[in-house]
């Protein structure tokens, strides 16, 4: 079972990872002015400033603090959010699948969108619709996702009155539909461009000149041919996208209102509630190599010549 | 010639577009290949006998075109058919195996459905019959288990059982005409002689023409029956395979027939220093004046430099293109 081998090695290389991000998580919170304490109140009694902190175990030096934390998070306890008292599991569990809807969305939107663009604009470079994609590509990777955002608001919610202009709603695709695509707009560019480039360079591979020696019209030998080929890269490129969308979700979550990890993390860092950042972040982390992990295995399902060893 | 050609090209001039001017990249390319007929086109390595080929089968591409002459198949000009007919014969009619087997297959596709697609492109079949014909055709190309090897992916069989496979491509819709461009340069040695045997057994059992394109003179004389040699984009010798050993006219094709190494007599005299013809093939953008052999030929005189040579019929068959052919 080279496969399953395959798997637990790679599940077993995410843990150094995983500790190495808990630490500079750490290393940075004991390093920046400030605590949850300050964050409450500019001037707040010396006292009550000591007795707080020690309840909240913040008066032990950072090593300790260091291993309390880690015996516990092998355990699967996250520990308690300093500004709301509720454990921090249960926090990021109410706002998972609302980043999960946002990010998948926007996936689904750049995928959808991306690859076929990147694909037509292959068949016909330098025409017109290649030129036209092209420049929505560049566009949408050059422009600011805030102020994307903002635009789209103003827009749809608004002038047109189309889509309500924030928050979760019941979490429908109308209340979705605007915050997803903002996010999107740079994964589709990127696909878009990689797309093209890839089915470019296949084009030319000898096995499409012998595809065409067969005599199939061009149609065929992209979807016989070239479409599984050009699979691989585009793969590669939805598996580093999804850890930068996870990484811009928190300014989108923010405009949006959109109660998700990323504007719970912008909340805690802003409340300095360690636990709370910790706990999003190690989960961004975790999400985002359980994708590359996917992805790697989808790899030798596309790709006949990739073994696992 | 009595019987009507299977394919006649006549004058074929294949054009170079670099942008700013088109340059002939082949020129007064004629030749006639017969029903069952063995045919080879020889020369160094950017001498037009690739792209000569890729036009038969109408796979030129940008910046390649075909810029004058006509190709006729079966009696009809074929160079300007619209794409769907020219993809009707091809594959169909004109089937193509070339030189890289590795890259010549595409990889992540088993190869069993790689010769299916033919009989569903060009047979009208379910995909489920064409496995089962293709699992016959790989038989029919000596592949051993052929019903294990259909699944297998190009990445898991040798070079020798690539090429089988691009054979068994090649023959599945039995084509008239079968263009091998150099279809065992990228062999090993003793897999050649293999590849080459079943080549040729298949298509004299089907009757099918071969155009086979080499820079291994020999090769092709062992296999063809009639032999063309290019140079710099033109045909400058046409023959029976067994008189071009025997009185080469042209220069070039002496130089060929001197540079290959050949065991008994003058080996056995200690005389089996190679030769070789000096210099190289001149760029396409820059061919010189007259005759195009002339920088690297011994026996130019000034005519060579200024006149570029008619084709001479021989008074003992075949054509030459050159001002002091024997």
């Amino acid at each position: 079972m080279p496969m399953l081998s395959f798997l637990i090695r790679r599940l077993l290389q995410t843990i150094p990872t995983v500790l190495a991000v808990v630490l500079l998580v750490f290393v940075l919170f004991s390093v920046v002015p400030g605590s949850i304490v300050s964050s409450m109140s500019d001037d707040a009694d010396p006292q009550v400033e000591l007795r707080m902190k020690q309840q909240l175990g913040l008066d032990d030096p950072v090593h300790v603090r260091f291993g309390k934390y880690i015996a516990k998070l092998a355990t699967g306890d996250f520990g308690t959010s300093f500004r709301t008292r509720e454990p921090v599991t249960t926090m990021i569990a109410k706002r998972a699948w609302p980043t999960l809807q946002l990010i998948f969305t926007s996936m689904a939107f750049a995928v959808l969108l991306g690859v076929p663009l990147g694909f037509v604009a292959a068949l016909r470079p330098g025409g017109f619709v290649d030129s036209a994609a092209m420049f929505v590509a560049v566009s949408g990777l050059s422009i600011a996702k805030f102020w994307l955002g903002l635009v789209l608001m103003y827009l749809f919610a608004l002038k047109l009155g189309w889509l309500p202009s924030f928050g979760y709603g019941d979490g429908s695709l109308k209340y979705l539909l605007l915050p997803a695509v903002t996010l999107g707009v740079s994964p589709m560019a990127l696909l878009a461009r990689t797309t093209r480039a890839a089915v470019l360079e296949i084009m030319t591979a000898d096995f499409v000149r012998t595809a065409r020696s067969k005599g199939m019209s061009e149609i065929r030998v992209v979807k016989w041919h070239v479409m599984r080929n050009a699979l691989v890269i585009i793969l590669t490129t939805m598996g580093l996208q999804f850890g930068a969308l996870m990484g811009q979700a928190v300014v989108v979550e923010k405009l949006f209102s959109w109660p998700g990890i990323g504007s719970l993390l912008v909340d805690s860092v802003l409340q300095r509630d360690v636990p709370a950042v910790q706990g999003s972040i190690l989960v961004v982390v975790l999400a985002f190599l359980a994708i590359n992990l996917l992805i790697d295995v989808l790899y030798g399902v596309i790709d006949p010549r990739i073994r696992y060893a | 010639m009595t019987e009507a050609p299977l394919i006649e090209v006549e004058d074929l001039r294949i054009d170079l577009d670099d942008g700013a001017k088109r340059v002939a990249a082949a020129e007064g390319v004629s030749f006639r290949i017969s029903r069952g007929e063995t045919f080879g086109l020889v020369g160094e390595s950017g001498c037009g006998k690739s792209i000569t080929a890729l036009a038969l089968i109408g796979l030129l591409r940008p910046p390649l075109s075909i810029g004058s002459g006509v190709i006729r198949f079966e009696g009809k000009e074929i160079q300007h058919l619209s794409a769907a007919k020219q993809r009707d014969l091809r594959g169909n009619s004109i089937a193509m195996i070339f030189q890289e087997p590795m890259t010549a297959l595409n990889p992540v596709s088993p190869v069993g459905r790689q010769i299916a697609e033919m009989f569903v492109l060009h047979k009208g079949k379910s995909w489920r019959e064409a496995n089962k014909l293709a699992i016959e055709a790989l038989a029919d190309v000596r592949v051993p288990a052929p019903e294990r090897r259909v699944n297998d992916y190009p990445h898991q069989l040798s070079g020798g059982m690539r090429q089988r496979v691009m054979i068994a491509i090649a023959l599945a819709c039995g084509p008239d005409l079968l263009i091998a461009d150099e279809p065992t340069t990228a062999l090993d040695v003793t897999v050649q002689a293999e590849i080459i045997e079943l080549m040729r057994n298949l298509c004299a059992e089907r009757g099918t023409a071969i155009l086979m394109i080499s820079h291994d003179l020999g090769l092709v004389a062992n296999v063809c029956r009639r032999v063309a040699v290019m140079y710099a984009g033109r045909i400058v010798e046409e023959r029976g395979s067994a008189d071009i050993f025997r009185n080469p006219s042209h220069p070039y094709t002496q130089g060929l027939v001197d540079s290959l190494p050949r065991l008994g007599s003058r080996a056995a005299l200690g005389r089996n220093r190679l030769k070789e013809i000096a210099g190289v093939v001149p760029a396409i953008t820059s061919f010189p004046d007259g005759c195009r052999f002339n920088p690297r030929c011994a026996q130019a005189t000034e005519i060579c430099r200024t006149t570029a040579p008619k084709t001479d019929m021989l008074e003992a068959g075949g054509l030459v293109r050159c001002h002091h052919h024997a």
